[in-house]
């Protein structure tokens, strides 16, 4: 069977695959992305429970591998009468581990402003809220963006592993193909290039402009 | 089915636990060394003179990079055969956990060269210092508190994605809580248990990683932060 063959008669599965890949991508992103806003800016609190709760959430997450919190939200959580779709697992799995990881960014992110900004924000008679929102957060986003960017493509790669839980993504498709056919070689190798694809030439381009256009805000022409 | 924690069975399974666990760090040590190794073939590529060299390696490095780790391991494991050569799943594992991480080691290898203030090298041409002497003396021992930090980290994150080599049968940790829980029906005892060793292991392992940093850092006479 040559390559064409095989793309031709696999090739509709294996993209079916792919746009599940990019649901749980996007989803997953989304809700890293606001699980690090809150718990970086806990991490930061003078609360000391909050802070408290904040660390013990991001040591935690950091600390135990992904694959077992995967397994731990799809399959133990039932025993406490919460029974997610896999789907869902997947998604707060992932969006709970990495928002862990990018909870240390955000935070390294604002104690990276200036001083300065802080202080003149204030001596100027900003209120708490403008100065968080005019002053810092256009500041945060040049610096928290490259390494969120690094992080995103770990994402991207992470989502590899819902298909562990039986969430019928490109790997779980690859996998699928492989035990029917036998053609190692073809369904990995396809699988493996879609994921360098989409990671080089949608997701990188993507949290590049991103970059681009948060350096531009405040003024930097970056990059 | 009872429902709630069962310290008996917890009990029970946490022998076979504790041996997986050895296998687990064992892996986790042998791929590191691995990596470690592949990550220097990778720096050499790209600071060869030759373009093209550089340019392969880069896009390899690239590929690898952007690539999850499991269908990575399903690609050696399953593909290596059809060309004739068989692996253990062990073996497998190891070579492409080592192949993976390296990428990213050798990219923490050519931060912490190009950590090196570049005056030290025009200084050691002016002291007529030979290349080798140079990097000997002069260069490694100031790149090498740089690489510390992302070399324990790549540490700690092979460990915790030993659990991947599972999917192909490597007897990890991972593997015995699955073997069990499926033997039994009861996951939650065997996954929180995997949980719990994982916590208590990789913590304590990211704080002697930050300790090693500061402690590197006082040894070169510098004191951050």
């Amino acid at each position: 069977m040559t390559y064409f063959e095989f793309l031709n008669e696999h090739g509709v599965t294996l993209l079916l695959g792919t746009v599940t890949t990019i649901k749980v991508l996007v989803c997953s992103m989304i809700l890293y992305v606001i699980i690090s806003m809150i718990f970086g800016l806990m991490r930061l609190s003078k609360n000391l429970a909050v802070q408290g709760l904040a660390t013990v959430y991001i040591e935690f997450f950091r600390g135990t591998s992904l694959l077992v919190q995967l397994f731990w939200a799809y399959y133990v959580l039932p025993f406490f009468g919460i029974s997610l779709e896999a789907f869902t697992a997947g998604v707060v799995a992932l969006g709970l581990n990495f928002g862990a990881y990018g909870a240390e960014i955000v935070r390294a992110g604002i104690l990276a402003v200036p001083k300065g900004q802080w202080e003149a924000a204030h001596a100027l008679n900003f209120t708490p809220a403008k100065r968080i929102k005019r002053i810092i957060i256009p500041q945060i986003f040049p610096i928290i963006l490259p390494p969120a960017a690094n992080l995103t493509v770990e994402l991207l790669k992470a989502t590899a592993l819902v298909a562990l839980v039986t969430v019928v993504d490109l790997t779980f498709e690859a996998k699928q193909i492989n035990s029917i056919t036998w053609l190692s070689a073809q369904c990995f190798g396809t699988a493996l290039l879609i994921y360098y694809i989409i990671a080089r030439f949608a997701l990188v381009p993507f949290l590049r402009w991103l970059e681009v256009l948060a350096a531009r805000k405040i003024g930097k022409e970056r990059i | 089915m009872e429902m709630g924690w069962r310290w008996d069975f917890t009990l029970e399974i946490l022998p076979q636990m504790a041996i997986a666990t050895l296998n687990t760090i064992l892996a986790a040590g042998v791929g590191y060394a691995i990596a470690l190794v592949v990550g220097l073939f990778f720096l050499l590529g790209q600071r060869t003179p030759f373009k093209i060299i550089n340019w392969i390696n880069r896009e390899i490095v690239e590929f690898i990079r952007s690539t999850p780790l499991l269908i990575q391991l399903f690609f050696v494991y399953f593909v290596l055969p059809q060309f004739g050569i068989t692996l253990s799943a062990w073996v497998c594992g190891m070579i492409t956990i080592g192949l993976h991480f390296g990428t990213y080691l050798s990219e923490v290898y050519r931060g912490a060269l190009e950590g090196v203030s570049k005056t030290q090298w025009e200084a050691c041409r002016a002291l007529n210092f030979s290349t080798v002497y140079t990097y000997r003396r002069i260069v490694l021992p100031q790149a090498f508190p740089i690489a510390i930090p992302g070399m324990g980290n790549y540490l700690v994150g092979i460990f915790k994605d030993t659990p991947l080599l599972s999917t192909i049968g490597v007897a990890e940790l991972f593997h015995a809580a699955t073997a069990v829980g499926g033997y039994n029906y009861r996951y939650l005892e065997p996954y929180t248990i995997v949980g719990v060793i994982f916590l208590t292991l990789s913590i304590p392992a990211a704080m002697w990683v930050r300790k090693l940093e500061k402690d590197v850092n006082k040894a070169q006479g510098k004191i951050k932060k």
